[in-house]
């Protein structure tokens, strides 16, 4: 029978704050197919750091959420993957964050470009003051993407129809972004970060400032979006977490605790304090 | 593991109600238990009236089941339990189901223990039933114990009891058919027996599913049907 004693190698809830220098992050951190690699990432704000020694994959069309209490490092590690921590001052980034092999902090790489790459979604919506057609078309047109107004009025329609937004707004397209619901603002600003093809999408809390039937709107849109992109999404919703990723990523006070596929994590978690930290215990 | 296991959340209130479903759990064992001990003396001394006490309880164990199934239900859809919590409620509906099923056994016991004292005749079978009775009411009270403290390493040792149970069973089985051919005249009343044995046996089985349960709460592991 291969039942196993519990074991006394992993740490004890209450051992919380003695995670040592170099505990390394348990479960499934790498993959065969990675879209970014990240190893031995470190990050600081000034003298304090704020993530250490991180070594994860995320894979290509893969969902992958970050979790974990306020102040733990997820946010940070998000925006490391866009270099978006380049404009927070005093920010220092350690380390080797790659997309398909390319060193994304060599000196001579174009962040602009990087970031339409790398689209991001953050948790308030916050689409520009222009009409809901120019909030899309604004990155397309900046990047060069479309020749005619025949292709962008194309990309602008297939992004948010992607974004689940089409139906709602196609007869309005004219008419000011920021008169949308919030709900739609927030699908709004999907679209526009679709709208420059990138590969992956990163989001930072997209749905703590919608009600449930906007949330779900856009929990399934991210999961018709995996399809296309990869996605690495913050939350701060287990039960989102556990919703539409496939894999879930704990962090604790800037340690990656474990990295496992989201039906082990919210059944099964490897690590005490991962446990503690999704049944809602102290730790 | 051990009951701290389920402590410490910071809603205290959802401490109390997982402490409470398996305290619930663990009385409604122990009235099933002692169901099933009594259901037993029912039959080896031919005690209809305590066959009647037994019969008339059953209806306390349905009672339990309900409340704690009912119980599960709203933490499930107040706290939307995770990891270990969420296999602790989940075990906890399954093993009321089982304990409710040993509490039909016993009563089914009850109700052949009141045909068997009106009827006269030799004492055979009596030896069957009281021994495999007695394993039977021993491996159900490990399987509590086991799970009164969530201890893994018990549960194992106690599945292992029912392979013996099932052995005993089909001796058991044997003995009775070799009475019913030795004189035809007792085939009615063995017949009797062989329903009771037959129900202690399939107890056996729902305390091994209890002891499955309880590796499935402390290591997330699902070792049924292996």
């Amino acid at each position: 029978m291969n039942v196993k004693r519990e074991t006394t190698a992993k740490p004890a809830v209450m051992d919380t704050l003695e995670i040592s220098e170099h505990q390394a992050t348990v479960g499934h951190c790498f993959s065969d197919n990675a879209k970014m690699t990240m190893r031995n990432v470190n990050v600081f704000y000034g003298e304090k750091q704020a993530i250490f020694d991180v070594n994860v994959d995320i894979a290509k069309n893969e969902v992958i959420a970050m979790i974990g209490p306020s102040g733990c490092g997820k946010s940070t590690f998000l925006r490391s993957l866009n270099r978006m921590n380049d404009t927070v001052e005093g920010c220092r980034v350690e380390g080797d964050v790659r997309m398909d092999g390319e060193d994304l902090y060599a000196p001579k790489l174009d962040v602009v470009e990087l970031r339409a790459r790398v689209g991001m979604v953050f948790q308030k919506p916050n689409p520009f003051p222009k009409t809901i057609y120019d909030n899309v078309a604004y990155g397309p047109k900046i990047h060069g993407l479309a020749d005619t107004r025949v292709d962008l009025d194309e990309i602008v329609e297939n992004s948010l129809r992607k974004a689940s937004l089409w139906e709602e707004v196609k007869e309005r397209l004219h008419q000011s972004g920021t008169g949308l619901s919030g709900g739609q603002q927030q699908r709004l600003c999907i679209a526009r970060a679709i709208a420059v093809s990138p590969e992956v999408i990163l989001m930072d809390e997209p749905c703590s400032a919608l009600d449930p039937i906007a949330t779900a709107k856009i929990e399934e849109l991210i999961e018709e979006l995996s399809e296309n992109f990869t996605i690495a999404i913050v939350t701060h919703s287990m039960q989102q977490a556990a919703r539409v990723s496939h894999r879930t990523a704990y962090f604790h006070l800037g340690r990656l605790i474990e990295v496992n596929p989201t039906e082990q994590v919210f059944t099964m978690p490897e690590h005490d304090l991962t446990e503690a930290y999704i049944t809602g215990r102290f730790g | 593991m051990d009951k701290k296991k389920f402590e410490n959340h910071y809603m205290k209130q959802f401490d109390e109600e997982l402490e409470e479903i398996r305290t619930r759990l663990m009385e409604m064992g122990g009235k099933v238990e002692q169901q099933l001990q009594n259901a037993i003396r029912a039959v080896s001394e031919a005690d209809s009236k305590l066959a009647e006490d037994v019969i008339r309880e059953e209806q306390i164990v349905d009672d339990m089941e309900l409340d704690i199934d009912e119980a599960c239900i709203l933490i499930i859809a107040r706290r939307q339990p995770a990891a270990s919590d969420l296999r602790l409620v989940m075990m906890v509906t399954k093993a009321v189901n089982d304990l409710e099923r040993i509490g039909d056994e016993a009563k089914k016991i009850a109700n052949h223990a009141i045909i068997l004292a009106g009827e006269t005749g030799t004492s055979e079978g009596y030896t069957e039933v009281r021994h495999l009775g007695q394993s039977v009411l021993k491996m159900l009270g490990h399987a509590l114990d086991a799970f009164a403290r969530f201890d893994v390493a018990a549960a194992m040792m106690t599945l292992e009891e029912d392979k013996q149970i099932d052995l005993d069973y089909k001796t058991a089985l044997r003995e009775l058919v070799t009475y019913m051919m030795e004189d035809p005249r007792s085939i009615s009343r063995v017949i009797n027996i062989l329903w009771v044995v037959r129900s202690l046996e399939r107890i056996g089985d729902h305390a091994k599913n209890l002891c499955e349960q309880i590796v499935f709460v402390v290591h997330g592991k699902d070792i049924r049907h292996r």
